[in-house]
């Protein structure tokens, strides 16, 4: 569906994830941040930025363990920055599809 | 916020008080996994995730034994590995090592890497007593994760109101 972020039309699925990759930047993210109650700042868009282009290359959404383990970030720190289900937050914020994979 | 989309709640709140203790009594390569995959997806869905190592298990968290842990055929039908050939001088380090690489291909962690990556996810690992004294092996021999050594009764308080599984 046609959804309007943050002044801009978007497309976005029935859970609300953006379907278009090209759709987002960081004004869309700041209001996908807001929604899940979280105020996006420079370390947060590091992350973000990370995911989207491991998104580009790989063409899957990270999970946590690989926002760790390839984008160098500390676990207990995504936990922080992101609380609870910090790889589907991340993904959601990034503007990619919710991760799948197991590990 | 905005009213004309949806929004994911992410269920935060309703996955509160949900628990999930695993208690891991297998120590084969192939064995290990199960409980820390489960473990480590449990963990990123904001579910609060013990593990209880116990018997064999103790290979999983035993530092000499750790990142050393081998597959077998022998005796595992879906292995789909006539039992003789299984049986073959080498074969299990063969198997193993076919195992690891395809764990690897996927891109799973090693399960010392495994058990790190719980801990720094908040994940809770604790040592059988029982097995502890039989294997005459102290917190100091396992991984630094592990928080203590606990006896079956303790781990009953632990698990109280959890889903509890066995591997």
């Amino acid at each position: 569906m046609l959804a309007t972020i943050a002044g801009r039309p978007v497309h976005v699925n029935d859970e609300g994830f953006l379907t278009e990759f090209d759709e987002w930047d960081e004004g869309v993210a700041a209001a996908l941040a807001a929604d899940i109650g979280i105020q996006l700042d420079e370390e947060r868009l590091t992350v973000l930025r990370f995911v989207r282009r491991d998104y580009q290359e790989r063409g899957t959404t990270p999970t946590l363990r690989r926002v760790s383990a390839s984008g160098g970030f500390d676990t207990k720190r995504l936990f922080a920055l992101f609380p609870k289900k910090p790889a589907k937050k991340m993904a959601y914020v990034a503007g990619v599809p919710k991760p799948v994979g197991c590990v | 916020m905005t009213s004309d989309r949806p929004v994911p709640t992410f269920d935060d709140d309703v996955d509160g008080g949900r628990k999930l203790c695993i208690i891991c009594s297998q120590g084969s390569l192939d064995m290990a996994y199960p409980g820390l995959i489960l473990a480590n997806a449990a963990l990123g869905e904001g579910i609060e995730t013990h593990l209880f190592f116990t018997f064999w298990g103790y290979e999983i968290i035993r530092k000499k034994t750790m990142a050393n842990l081998q597959f077998t055929a022998i005796g595992n039908p879906a292995s789909h590995m006539p039992a003789l050939a299984a049986a073959l001088p080498g074969m299990q380090a063969l198997a193993t090592r076919m195992m690891r690489r395809q764990m690897a291909d996927l891109d799973v962690p090693t399960v010392p890497e495994m058990l790190d990556h719980i801990v720094a996810a908040g994940g809770h690992l604790w040592a059988c007593r029982m097995s502890a004294d039989m294997l005459k092996l102290k917190l100091e021999d396992l991984h630094d994760g592990v928080e203590a050594v606990i006896g079956a009764t303790e781990f009953m308080e632990l698990s109280a109101g959890a889903q509890t599984l066995f591997v």
